[in-house]
């Protein structure tokens, strides 16, 4: 196959990353439950153990809250930790670390230190794994100043915004939907870096802008492409980080189109969309609007086991194609 | 009598407590001056808030002295500390200047951490002291990512982690003594047990009758020393430093102490008796203790006492008229230090 066009899975993309960072800088190095010969609960770090070593790819007891905090002191003093939660739900155990400790720490010491500690979340729901294992808790952590937040949306990006977050000398937050694990794309050999707080247009259209996240990107575009069928021109904006956001990127593509939908995962109430809608309500793209803004999020319930309940309580491509197609036909 | 069997002890150093044999009677005298140096200090941070020059709150470590003292005595400068809300002693038993803490206090540019932090996050970096914590245990994890860091980066480094009484109950307590004796890290757990976790003695919210039986649980040694006797203090520590450098793991030091003040300044101490309080004050206070056994054992005499006393209240007075002539921060850098500034 062309090297230009060779394809890796999303997970294989941040595997690869992550063995980039540790050849690059012999501070890099991985810590988190069952990464070693288990290979991550999601096979993400794979067989890194056996290149790397038992010393650079850390299994950790069970043990988040204090795991985080042991990376949370590595970064400070000098190592380049990249620390998984088996799943994002378990950041609920390590919230004091993340929140008080390596959000805070450069803050209020003062600037005198740096916290380059990068924490990876598997998200989302769709896996069957019910209310405790499905949970996108990105907005939580997109509410602490400190904290950078990053959803990539696909392989390409998973691969170049983890090697950004590496490098970056500030706390980066990961949220990796699960359900695109799988999910295979372009991925360029070698080491390139994706800037985070910079979105990304997927598709440029003339008649609404949805801003979506993470695994909604990939929904937001199959919509897309149904309503192309009905003359209706859709440009989606993936937002791929939630702090810092990209509020210009949004701004622009909301004077272009007039008309904006929100969509993500997490629960409606109190998320991503809230914030969206309201940095365009309080920018001069206000006025540009022909139409309500839309929020279409995750139902106010935990997520079910039942698959077909599990299927409704996050939007689906039929729910963006209506929600779409009610904007844009001005129904709202 | 008593003098000349004073001088036959002092001929024989041999059958001193530990810090008359390990340390130079220069350091010894340096050690008071420094435990006046933290009691002074807090004296003076206590003064400065009740006249309203300081505001929030800080928790005093006064009566404590002999206990950061002595954990800091065998440290290397770049060995490393957390530090908890009772901090102030830690700070400065680690190398800290009282004029940029109470310029921190104070909330001006010239503190540790350039008014953003004040007396709950005070820290030196450069010292080693990686800050004191507003949340019980918070250091603890903290500390064990720092000796990580010096067992993966082979720089030999010691890291210290005080804490309370309080934070053995917390789970952060015990998934990091987990992690480090698992890994065999250079670490050494403080616990300053003064009593009282807040209002609730260890007595009610402790199941074990000494915290360093713990240790057990964690297959490291627990060490109960008497907190207010700095020379049993640092001979603990010693040993812990040892260990800790020579890879064989962390150590668990039980310092039994006490506060003479409150909690924090909020506290109407109705939780124990004035009686207690005054006991430990008269008959246990770590700093009258360590000054007698100096003299007693001739390494100081009371012209060199008074010269000590004379030079720390100097010191402090020079560091309250630092802080207030230092300058505030701008409001305009409000937002600094919430992220890396690009190079």
């Amino acid at each position: 196959m062309d090297a230009a066009l060779r394809e890796l899975s999303y997970a294989q993309a941040i595997q690869e990353a992550m063995a980039i960072a540790m050849d690059m800088d012999e501070r890099v190095f991985l810590m988190g439950e069952d990464i070693g010969v288990y290979g991550g609960a999601f096979q993400v770090t794979g067989d890194l153990v056996e290149r790397y070593g038992a010393e650079r790819v850390i299994d950790t007891p069970i043990s988040e809250l204090g795991g985080a905090g042991v990376a949370v002191g590595a970064a400070v003093t000098g190592m380049r930790p990249i620390f998984e939660f088996q799943f994002s739900d378990f950041a609920t155990l390590g919230m004091e670390q993340i929140v008080n400790q390596a959000a805070k720490m450069r803050f209020m010491l003062g600037g005198e230190v740096s916290v380059p500690v990068v924490m990876r979340f598997p998200a989302g729901s769709g896996t069957g794994a019910a209310a405790q294992h499905s949970q996108s808790l990105e907005a939580w952590l997109g509410h602490v100043p400190g904290l950078k937040v990053i959803q990539p949306a696909t392989p390409h990006d998973a691969k170049g915004m983890l090697l950004a977050a590496v490098a970056d000398p500030d706390p980066v937050m990961i949220f990796e939907h699960k359900l695109l694990y799988k999910m295979k794309g372009h991925v360029p050999e070698g080491h390139y870096t994706v800037p985070i707080g910079k979105a990304e247009i997927r598709r440029e259209g003339r008649d609404l802008t949805i801003v979506a996240t993470s695994i909604m990107v990939q929904k937001a575009l199959d919509a897309a492409a149904v309503l192309e069928g009905e003359g209706i021109d859709i440009e989606v904006v993936d937002l791929r980080t939630i702090r810092p956001i990209d509020r210009q990127t949004v701004i622009d593509s909301v004077k272009k189109t007039s008309r904006l939908l929100c969509v993500y995962e997490a629960v409606k109430t109190l998320g991503i969309g809230a914030e969206v809608s309201a940095l365009v309500a309080e920018s001069e793209a206000f006025d540009y609007l022909d139409a309500p803004i839309v929020r279409l999020g995750g139902a106010e319930t935990p997520i079910p086991y039942n698959p077909d309940l599990e299927k409704a309580t996050v939007p689906q491509v039929p729910d963006i194609i209506a929600a779409a197609r009610d904007l844009v036909k001005g129904v709202r | 009598m008593a003098g000349a069997s004073k001088a036959a002890v002092v001929d024989s150093r041999a059958n001193l407590p530990f810090v008359y044999r390990q340390y130079s009677p220069e350091q010894l005298r340096e050690v008071l001056h420094k435990m006046y140096l933290i009691r002074r200090f807090e004296e003076g941070a206590e003064e400065c808030y009740t006249r309203g020059l300081i505001h929030g709150t800080m928790h005093l470590s006064i009566g404590q002295e002999a206990s950061a003292m002595g954990i800091c005595m065998p440290l290397a400068e770049d060995d490393q500390i957390t530090s908890t809300h009772r901090g102030h002693g830690h700070c400065i038993a680690k190398g800290a200047e009282v004029s940029r803490m109470f310029a921190e206090f104070f909330g001006k540019t010239t503190g540790y951490c350039k008014g953003r932090g004040g007396s709950m996050h005070i820290a030196d970096v450069a010292k080693g002291n990686l800050g004191a914590n507003g949340i019980v245990a918070g250091g603890i994890p903290i500390a064990v990512g720092a000796a990580l860091s010096s067992k993966m980066m082979k720089t030999g480094k010691v890291v210290v982690s005080f804490f309370g009484d309080g934070a053995n109950n917390e789970g952060a307590f015990h998934e990091a003594l987990n992690m480090a004796a698992v890994w065999k890290l250079p670490v050494i757990f403080v616990c300053e047990n003064n009593g009282y976790g807040m209002s609730t003695s260890t007595a009610r919210s402790t199941a074990v009758k000494n915290i360093a039986e713990r240790a057990a649980a964690y297959s490291m040694p627990g060490v109960i020393v008497n907190g207010n006797i700095f020379s049993e203090v640092a001979e603990a520590s010693f040993k812990a430093v040892e260990r800790a450098r020579a890879g064989e793991g962390p150590t668990l030091i039980e310092s039994k102490t006490y506060r003479h003040r409150g909690h924090s300044k909020s506290d109407r101490n109705r939780y124990r008796t004035k009686e207690e309080i005054e006991d430990w004050m008269a008959n246990r206070d770590p700093i009258t203790l360590f000054e007698t056994e100096l003299r007693d054992f001739g390494f100081i005499d009371d012209q060199g006492i008074q010269a000590i006393r004379d030079a720390v209240a100097k010191e402090i007075a020079d560091g309250i008229e630092f802080a207030k002539a230092s300058p505030a921060p701008e409001i305009a850098t409000l937002q600094n230090y919430v992220y890396t500034e690009p190079a």
